[in-house]
């Protein structure tokens, strides 16, 4: 069995957003980066899990980005990923992104695609469906269980106001979220081995993209917070009601 | 040209989030100077043609029970029988689950660029830029969609749901079913009697300053008087004091009600990754330092124990009950 696990590159939660170049660019500058959680915790650190479980199980790490991202696959690889392919291209547009993953995908023949719920930056939710567009392949997402059988995987995944349990026929892609697995951090023996493990670059495939950032905006400074006295919730309800106008 | 509303419905019922998703839709027709229509999948408890009120010229609706589960595969044969039989140019979804499941595939299959978790109506002055939140709510980007066909999810929350009278819509049958859907569901667990937390105007949320779970009645109280959603901090869920679907934040579920209200949250910055989309935050904590006060629009510093039912009396006065 080949999974194949889609790892995004993200700033740090508690990076500061700032833009540049009349806020047409986001600031790099201080920015730490990070493996998207979703594609971290979830979908790698379960992926990792199926094959320890089945050692005939491979594990191969896909990403779109430049030579500044090989720290993070190594991290991934690290973690336990057998080995990466990095696409070497920049781009914000969804589909350019997905179309680029689709095509090393159709390479390798993998029975299992897995994204994160989401990245952390761009907040898209949108590869993992496209990947299974383009590859033809069913599509299951916001996962928070996943479990193989031989030839199927059983998925509990979130719907509105609930839960559904899902059977669906391999190969498939899946969207991975809390619950599916848990965070597990790299140790000295992976951070070793990650080293020669293999990382293929590749050349992107000539895809136009669809869509481009314009601009950045920071929301609206919040105008500070008004203090209500804990004596007065009066004065609290009358301010949501008459001047936040929400209740 | 024209614009296209894939319409979700759960149980026959149609959920807020679609009808905003709709409401934004005509509204986006209107501006661009051509008609809107809907699709609906699976059985409605109303009558498809009720659409109209909300300004839709014609409703396709795929009436098979096979679509009252959610195949993506099957959804997406389904929109784009839809999609070309009224030759749409924009398709509109909710970013709800299913539109996060259906969109990126219909995108990818026109080829059109997609906008996901869209905040307001695109400028159309020069081009066709929509605007989004990005970086978990801290930023928003406004984002040009250069192919000829577009597709957009619109974030819960966003925008108004407008009833345009009471017209009825044309209404036409697609052929099309789910038969053949690759993936089966197996059991369907709906959480009963509650705003679901993603759609809630309104979210009360607790955190490990509420002690311990049997201290929830109160928050109970207070979210039942505002008709709200209930939410809890990370330390809460991992605890299972509250279930996990609560959980919200960086790595739990995000949400942009009109107004959130912390209670006995200290307000950390993976906390406010899923909740500062919030258009209104009320945060009550004992600890006037709580770096939650600085992304708060009202403060109250004091014991949330006695606090918080002396808002839920005071709400209730309001509302006269
Ligand atoms: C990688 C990562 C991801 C994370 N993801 C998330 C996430 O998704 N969501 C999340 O919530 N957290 C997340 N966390 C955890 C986060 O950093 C905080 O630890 C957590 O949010 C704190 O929860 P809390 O505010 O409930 O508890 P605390 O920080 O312990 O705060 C409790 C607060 O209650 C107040 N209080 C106590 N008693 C009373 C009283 N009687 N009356 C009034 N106020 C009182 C205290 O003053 C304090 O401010 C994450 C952390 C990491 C490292």
């Amino acid at each position: 069995m080949k999974i194949l696990v889609c790892i995004s590159k993200t700033p740090d939660t508690t990076s500061k957003i700032a833009f540049k170049e009349n806020n047409t660019k986001f600031d790099e500058a201080s920015v730490q980066w990070i493996i998207n959680p979703y594609d971290e915790w979830y979908s790698l650190v379960r992926a990792i899990e199926l094959k320890e479980k089945d050692a005939s199980i491979t594990i191969t790490l896909v990403h779109v980005g430049g030579a500044d991202s090989d720290p993070i696959i190594r991290k991934a690889l690290a973690l336990g990923g057998d080995e990466a392919v990095r696409i070497n291209a920049q781009s914000d547009d969804t589909y350019f992104v997905a179309a680029q993953i689709a095509e090393v995908a159709k390479q390798g023949n993998y029975d299992l695609i897995f994204t994160g719920k989401e990245t952390i930056d761009y907040n898209a939710s949108a590869i993992g469906g496209m990947v299974a567009e383009l590859l033809d392949l069913p599509y299951i997402s916001l996962a928070t269980k996943f479990e193989l059988n031989s030839t199927t995987a059983v998925v509990t995944r979130e719907i509105e106001g609930g839960e559904e349990v899902d059977e669906v026929a391999l190969p498939a892609v899946v969207s991975c979220q809390k619950g599916v697995a848990e965070q597990r951090i790299p140790n000295m023996r992976g951070i070793m081995a990650a080293r020669t493990k293999p990382l293929k670059v590749v050349e992107p495939t000539p895809i136009e993209a669809l869509t481009k950032i314009v601009s950045y905006e920071l929301p609206p400074a919040k105008a500070g917070v008004k203090m209500v006295p804990a004596t007065d919730m009066a004065e609290l309800v009358r301010l949501l009601h008459e001047e936040a106008r929400v209740i | 040209m024209s614009v296209l509303i894939f319409v979700d419905q759960a149980e026959g019922q149609i959920r807020k989030a679609s009808l905003e998703a709709l409401s934004y839709g005509v509204a986006l027709a209107k501006q661009i100077g051509t008609t809107a229509n809907a699709v609906v999948l699976g059985n409605l408890a109303k009558n498809a043609a009720d659409l109209g009120s909300y300004g839709v010229s014609k409703v396709y609706h795929g009436e098979s029970d096979t679509f009252n589960t959610m195949d993506a595969q099957a959804y997406t044969n389904a929109i784009m029988e839809a999609v070309q039989k009224s030759n749409a140019e924009v398709i509109v979804f909710s970013h709800n689950q299913t539109g996060r499941a259906v969109a990126p595939r219909i995108a990818a299959k026109l080829k059109a660029g997609l906008v996901a978790g869209a905040v307001a109506l695109p400028d159309t002055s020069n081009g066709f830029a929509v605007r989004k939140s990005v970086f978990s709510g801290k930023a928003f980007a406004n984002v040009a969609i250069t192919s000829p066909v577009k597709v957009i999810t619109v974030n819960p929350n966003s925008f108004r749901i407008a009833e345009t009278g009471s017209e009825t819509a044309q209404v036409e049958k697609l052929d099309a079913t789910a038969d053949n859907a690759k993936v089966k569901a197996a059991t369907v667990n709906k959480v009963q009697g509650e705003v679901p937390l993603t759609e809630a105007e309104i979210v009360v949320s607790g955190g490990r300053g509420m002690k311990g779970p049997e201290n929830w009645g109160i928050l109970e109280d207070l979210a039942h008087s505002l008709h709200a959603a209930l939410a809890c901090s990370r330390p809460v869920a991992d605890a299972h004091w509250r279930p996990h679907h609560e959980h919200v934040g960086q790595t739990g579920i995000q949400v942009s009600p009109n107004l959130y209200i912390a209670v006995g949250i200290s307000g950390a910055i993976q906390h406010l990754a899923g909740v500062n989309r919030s258009k209104v935050m009320v945060v009550i904590n004992k600890d006037a330092e709580a770096p939650f006060f600085k992304a708060a629009d009202y403060g109250v510093v004091g014991d949330l124990f006695e606090i918080v039912p002396k808002l839920t009396e005071e709400i209730k006065k309001l509302k006269g009950v």
